[in-house]
């Protein structure tokens, strides 16, 4: 039987607005999923049952060291194909389906599964790569090839729980209340086109980085053609795809901290660096000559988790709202003050976060220790590109 | 031997309106008019008339059009009656035809036929009234990626000589002895004072220059004339002319007649010889020798100067520009067929190149492709019209656009084509100084500052209705482009999906 299908993400390109919050204790203590489910219930409105979801940091901690793949099917084919490569690249500890609520009113889920694997130790010193890469190059594989299979989230001690709904009923859908984690983000989706696919709903992942976005980036296209020169393929043509790919090339490629990553895709005005003493302007203005298509223009406010934290951050001109919280050693993040306010009534320090000035939240333990470390970035080497190492020509010879 | 010219043009002098003040007959370099004061009217030679518009803009009256020579040709679209004169010139000369400015074909501007984007609802416009609205753009090479420290807020990366722009628009190249040293005063004073740059083609660097050598880019060409230690370390930064879009293989040649005094001290060659410049530079046969000429040009500098190379939009475009990249070059230009230039062969400049757009997407997508794109910086050029081509250049990829043409317009230009005669009634393509002192530098300057700074503006307004708030964020960003009216094949090379997609 053949059914007409919408476009999905990668088909097209598809602006959205949305909610997103977070909650995190900086103690590194674990809670239910219950405060977030309630937080982003309350922005209802802001979504319109077309995408939702969750990432939730430290709730496998029994398998804290390896990767947990969460990955969704449309087919049974699909699985059998993915275990089948799954089995090859990697060695897997456990695997099992994630339970699900089926009273739930979420209709047409996928078939989806966790697996915790590593790397096959031999396939991964002989892939010349670190694991990062060798895991990333994996899942864009699956994503990219593998028809009906898609990978929602590969980092470690974490996953992602999303779909096609409303934020509250993917969340019940998932039964997140079962999870202790110690920092959750949340998303709910207003896409101006319908995507229907669970895999375009988002957190969007990264190997450990998750991203939820709320806005329209305006500099998507240069942004996209940046990253793509090095290695980066944007299949889904998300605002939130690219600015993950941004991050991660930032962060985790050229060894910036995350503040500094987020700093330079919303760097300061020239006339606020003019104004700046003349060390730090040369400094200011380094960082823009050489990061120019790194700069994220349009109204926008995302959270990425990690391992280590939150970070939140909002566009130059600040756009679109962001507002924070805390409490002893809690920390909210909402679209909206009132989600903030539904599940911590006397939350302390509300504010609204500044354009253009990242706002980083990290495990009291993480923050010792990045006192610790050296304030010098060390970028990675730039690798050969396949057109150079390649044995066949990718284009045949001009005149 | 009798000629079989006719004129091109035909002087129209309303009688009823005419005063016969003579105002047309002094301002005309030409001799086409003539105040007959026995007959009582004032005459024309029209065949002498080259359509500059110079004696239509004095006149008191406004007694005066231009208009087409009405002689039909025979009908045939194959033998029109430009082909018939052509013939008739190189039959009655033995010569190659000489014509000036760009490609005047009737090819495809592709500029119009891409539309630009604006925001609604999901993503705000952004005002440049209330908002900055960043034009800013620095030129010069770049590492892939920077090493600070972020503590200290310091750079441990040696960053690549940079010249800073603060509109993304520069003057292309003209050269004292092409153009008068009154003309390129006031590009100087004005690239001086919207904080860009000037470029003085390869005629050398005038000593009067000195006060704008900051905002000054200095050409070193194929025949390398006034090139010296001084020279390369007095501006901003070097160019390497490999090629021009309206004469992409040849060299030039200015006449011995317009080498006087000034020219040929600022040249350093002989006063009344002629200056060729050959095909190719006679160091230059290969791309490593391009590298070793960079890379003289950097020993010279001790490193302080971003170096560019200037080619030709010729068929294999990205191939080159990717070498040049390679070689060692900060910045490249690429100029397209509808390129200005002082003089060049006819045939050469009506048939050989392509346009700027194409070989900009191409270049641009070239040089992505390899993963070197964020490391060099592209300037296009050949042909920049309004700030909605600038957008579209940007949008397309380039960094920032040279402007030659239009700036000429501002000064007066009126694109008759006849710059090789150096007889240029608005004092730019001359060097008579009756006709240099009719251009005012310091009121040229206004003028061209004038049509920059609206530009900019409009530019601003138009990145603000893409709700975009900094010039690097237009870059490349071929989404805010939508073809309309091309091919598959056209929207492919230029990376655009057509309107309505």
């Amino acid at each position: 039987m053949t059914h007409i299908r919408a476009p999905r993400e990668g088909d097209v390109r598809i602006p959205s607005g949305c909610a997103i919050a977070g909650i995190m204790d900086r103690s590194g203590e674990r809670h239910s999923g219950g405060d977030i489910l309630k937080s982003i219930a309350l922005m209802h409105d802001r979504s319109n049952g077309l995408g939702g979801g969750f990432a939730a940091y430290g709730i496998y901690p029994d398998y804290a060291e390896l990767r947990a793949f969460h990955i969704m099917y449309e087919s049974p084919e699909a699985r059998r194909e993915t275990e089948a490569y799954l089995d090859v690249h990697f060695i897997s500890e456990k695997q099992e389906r994630i339970p699900t609520d089926s009273s739930s009113r979420i209709r047409n889920a996928p078939d989806i599964w966790r697996y915790f694997v590593a790397p096959h130790p031999v396939r991964l010193s002989m892939s010349g790569m670190d694991e990062p890469e060798y895991t990333m190059q994996h899942v864009f594989h699956i994503n990219g090839c593998i028809d009906g299979a898609f990978v929602a989230s590969s980092g470690k001690n974490m996953g992602v729980f999303k779909g096609v709904g409303y934020p509250e009923d993917i969340g019940e859908f998932y039964r997140i209340e079962d999870y202790k984690a110690w920092a959750w983000t949340a998303h709910g989706r207003f896409p101006t086109n319908t995507p229907g696919w669970w895999g375009g709903a988002h957190p969007f992942t990264l190997l450990d980085w998750s991203v939820v976005h709320n806005g329209e980036i305006s500099s998507y296209d240069a942004n996209r053609r940046y990253v793509e020169q090095y290695g980066y393929d944007c299949e889904l043509q998300t605002d939130t795809e690219v600015i993950t790919y941004l991050f991660d090339l930032l962060a985790r490629r050229h060894g910036f901290s995350p503040e500094m990553a987020a700093h330079i895709m919303t760097a300061p005005a020239w006339d606020e660096i003019d104004r700046m003493e003349p060390s730090r302007r040369a400094f200011e203005t380094a960082l823009r000559i050489t990061y120019p298509s790194a700069l994220v223009n349009g109204p926008f406010s995302v959270i990425i988790g990690s391992n280590e934290g939150l970070l939140a951050l909002n566009d130059r001109l600040k756009l679109r709202a962001l507002m924070t919280a805390e409490k002893g050693s809690m920390v909210y993040l909402a679209s909206e003050q009132a989600a903030i306010e539904a599940v911590c009534p006397d939350a302390e320090n509300v504010r609204s976060l500044d354009g253009g000035v990242p706002f980083l939240v990290l495990l009291d333990s993480v923050a010792e220790r990045k006192r610790q470390e050296n304030p010098e970035n060390s970028p990675e080497q730039p690798r050969p590109r396949a057109l150079e190492v390649g044995l066949q020509p990718s284009v045949r010879k001009e005149a | 031997m009798l000629d079989y010219l006719i004129p091109r043009y035909k002087v129209l002098r309303d009688a009823d309106l005419c005063t016969r003040c003579g105002v047309c007959e002094r301002t005309c370099s030409n001799d086409v008019h003539r105040v007959d004061e026995q007959a009582g009217r004032v005459t024309a030679d029209h065949m002498k008339c080259v359509n500059c518009q110079r004696c239509v803009t004095m006149c008191p009256t406004h007694a005066l059009a231009i208009g087409k020579w009405p002689q039909v040709g025979n009908g045939s679209s194959n033998w029109t009656l430009e082909c018939l004169q052509d013939i008739a010139k190189q039959a009655q000369t033995g010569g190659v035809l000489l014509a000036s400015m760009g490609n005047p074909q009737p090819h495809p501007i592709y500029w119009d036929h891409l539309l630009l984007n604006a925001s609604q609802v999901t993503n705000p416009s952004i005002d440049p009234l209330r908002e900055p609205m960043e034009t800013r753009v620095f030129l010069g090479a770049r590492p892939e990626a920077l090493k600070v420290n972020e503590r200290d807020h310091t750079v441990m990366t040696k960053l690549p000589p940079q010249i800073k722009l603060d509109v993304p628009v520069m003057f292309s190249a003209m050269s004292f002895g092409s153009i008068s040293l009154n003309a390129q005063t006031a590009l100087a004073m004005a690239a001086q004072e919207l904080g860009t740059f000037f470029n003085t083609g390869e005629g050398g660097f005038h000593h009067s220059l000195k006060p704008y050598a900051d905002n000054a880019i200095v050409q070193v060409a194929s025949g390398r004339f006034g090139v010296s230690p001084e020279y390369l370390n007095t501006a901003a930064a070097i160019e390497i002319k490999i090629g021009q879009g309206a004469k992409p293989g040849i060299g030039g040649h200015l006449p011995g007649e317009k080498i006087d005094a000034e020219v040929s001290r600022t040249r350093m060659i002989p006063q009344g010889t002629d200056a060729i410049s050959p095909a190719p530079h006679h160091d230059i046969y290969s791309i490593e020798d391009l590298r070793q000429l960079i890379f003289s040009l950097k020993e010279a500098t001790r490193y302080t100067k971003p170096v560019a190379v200037k080619i030709a939009a010729v068929h294999n475009v990205a191939a080159i520009a990717s070498g040049s990249a390679r070689a060692g070059a900060d910045i490249i230009v690429v100029d397209g067929f509808r390129g200005g230039t002082g003089a060049a062969p006819k045939r050469i400049r009506d048939n050989v190149g392509i346009p700027i757009e194409l070989a900009l997407a191409s270049v641009d997508e070239r040089l992505r492709e390899e993963g070197i794109r964020s490391t060099v910086s592209l300037v296009a050029a050949g042909s920049i019209r309004s700030s909605a081509d600038i957008v579209r250049a940007i949008a397309l990829g380039a960094d920032a656009v040279y402007v030659a043409s239009a700036a000429l317009i501002a000064l007066g230009c009126h694109q008759c084509q006849d710059c090789s005669s150096g007889k240029c009634n608005w004092g730019i393509a001359t060097q008579r100084p009756e006709l240099v002192k009719r251009l005012n530098p310091e009121v040229g300057a206004q003028r061209v500052v004038n049509l920059i700074r609206a530009w900019n503006h409009e530019i601003q307004e138009m990145m603000g209705g893409m709700g975009i708030n900094a010039i690097e964020s237009l870059r490349g960003n071929r989404l805010m482009l939508r073809g309309i009216g091309l091919t598959d094949r056209e929207l492919t090379i230029l990376g655009v999906k057509h309107a309505g997609e």
